[in-house]
């Protein structure tokens, strides 16, 4: 559903971050909605309220929609968190 | 010669009174200001709140309960008519009493409500054991709440939204941009200039522009002394529902959100939050919800809220040009319902509301008439 719209810089390597523990290569600059999003991950939490899944949808930091854990800490803003070397983030946690 | 009815003022307000303008059938055009507007409509909580409202004031009390009493068919009607669910509930609501001092003090206020003309709305006190039966969470400080079951809660975001969608299915007029700056006869009609030069003529003129009220009612020889009073509002990160039953400081809403605070400052003209109000929110909080010490705080904000100098709503006619009426009030959520279904109606017939005569500007001016 999501792709890039031009081919990264070629001197930009890519940044090795872990998805639920999975191996995944970041663009050095993106933020890890971008990353996740790329990935296919729509959804990265169900709605503590309702039950439903919910995913990157602002994507500038206001809606709160697209908390994730990174680095073991949890409720973090994957729209608002730029990807780095050896980052851990997982998903569904609330 | 225009027949149509301008209302100055597109918030919770100006939009509730076009709606009820419409639905009796008048051409209603809505000037709004831009989105600089210091707008009190997008900076409450959502409380559709009967508690605390009309102690010693009769008339307020009653006209709060009329409105709690249309909120639920309002509410639905939205939801029907513009696909808008804007999260309304009246489940009830507490104001609870931290030690047994705030109970006595609370106890007191209720018994005066209840004693007078018209009732307290069904406010009570209760005690601990009724509170934690239906909201299990609270702190070991609370000893007891005063209880209305009228009280409830609502999206204020979503309820303006749909009040415009409504208005505007209904043939409203709704002009954005236009800062309203002079009231003037012209003519047969009345006519309101606007900052951008534009000029607008009506044959009558509710004036309902929030903080704008106090120099446009100068201008139409009517005193409503509205000023500024600042509210900071604390929302957290998404929690499990807990609290089904808003309290006075904090509701849940239907995504989960908590929200809490309710001060109000004497601070002018500054929308902004500061660091101590919010420390005192978040205490406060935690003593009616000690669950929250867990919770991320993921904003806060600070509005600029209506207030009139007895805190009770203005609604009243021009002494000087007798189509121009105005109509403001701290509490636009709570009483949209009733602005809309009677108030708007009302005033297409050209009438204040008979059980609104204690709401008209001149109880303002009795103390310079006495030379107090």
């Amino acid at each position: 559903m999501f792709r890039l719209l031009s081919a990264p810089e070629p001197a930009a390597g890519p940044v090795t971050i872990t998805v639920d523990g999975a191996a995944c290569a970041g663009l050095p600059g993106e933020t890890v909605a971008s990353l996740l999003l790329r990935l296919g991950h729509l959804a990265v939490r169900t709605s503590p309220a309702s039950g439903q899944a919910r995913g990157p949808y602002c994507l500038m930091g206001a809606c709160y929609e697209c908390l994730v854990e990174i680095d073991g800490r949890p409720g973090r803003q994957a729209c608002m968190t730029e990807v780095a070397e050896g980052m851990r983030v997982r998903r569904g946690v609330p | 010669m225009t027949h149509a009815t301008i209302v100055i003022g597109g918030g919770l307000v100006g939009m509730a009174v076009a709606n009820g303008l419409a639905d009796a059938g008048h051409e209603v055009v809505v000037l709004d200001e831009g989105d600089d507007a210091f707008r009190a409509s997008i900076g409450n909580a959502g409380l559709a709140w009967v508690q605390g409202k009309g102690r010693g004031a009769p008339a307020y009390a009653a006209w709060t309960r009329l409105s709690a009493d249309l909120w639920p068919e309002f509410a639905e009607s939205l939801r029907a008519e513009t696909g808008i669910d804007i999260e309304f509930s009246k489940p009830g609501g507490f104001d609870l009493c931290i030690g047994d001092a705030d109970a006595e003090i609370r106890s007191r206020k209720v018994e005066a409500l209840q004693r007078q003309p018209g009732g307290g709305n069904g406010v009570v006190m209760v005690d601990r054991n009724f509170v934690k039966e239906r909201v299990p969470d609270i702190g070991e400080r609370v000893v007891a709440a005063s209880w209305c079951p009228e009280d409830g809660y609502l999206n204020p975001l979503l309820l303006l939204r749909a009040l415009h969608r409504r208005a505007a299915d209904r043939g409203v007029s709704y002009r954005p941009g236009v800062r309203a700056e002079r009231i003037a006869p012209a003519g047969g009609g009345i006519r309101v200039d606007a900052r951008d030069g534009t000029t607008f003529v009506g044959a009558a003129i509710v004036i309902a522009a929030g903080l704008g009220n106090a120099e446009l009612c100068r201008q139409v020889g009517l005193n409503v002394p509205v000023r500024p009073v600042r509210g900071q509002i604390v929302v957290t990160a998404r929690q499990p529902i807990f609290l089904r039953h808003p309290t006075s400081t904090i509701r849940q809403t239907a995504v989960g959100s908590v929200m809490f605070g309710n001060s109000e400052e004497e601070a002018g003209f500054e929308p902004v939050t500061t660091g101590g109000i919010l420390a005192r929110h978040a205490e406060r909080a935690l003593l009616e919800f000690p669950r929250l010490a867990d919770a991320a705080v993921v904003r806060a904000w600070a509005a600029l809220r209506i207030m009139t100098p007895d805190g009770r709503p203005v609604y009243d006619r021009s002494p000087t040009l007798p189509n121009v009426f105005v109509a403001t009030c701290h509490s636009g959520v709570t009483l949209a319902a009733v602005h809309a279904r009677v108030l708007g109606p009302a005033l297409g017939r050209g009438e204040i509301p008979p059980q609104c005569a204690a709401f008209a500007s001149a109880r303002f001016d009795v103390p310079a008439a006495l030379g107090t």
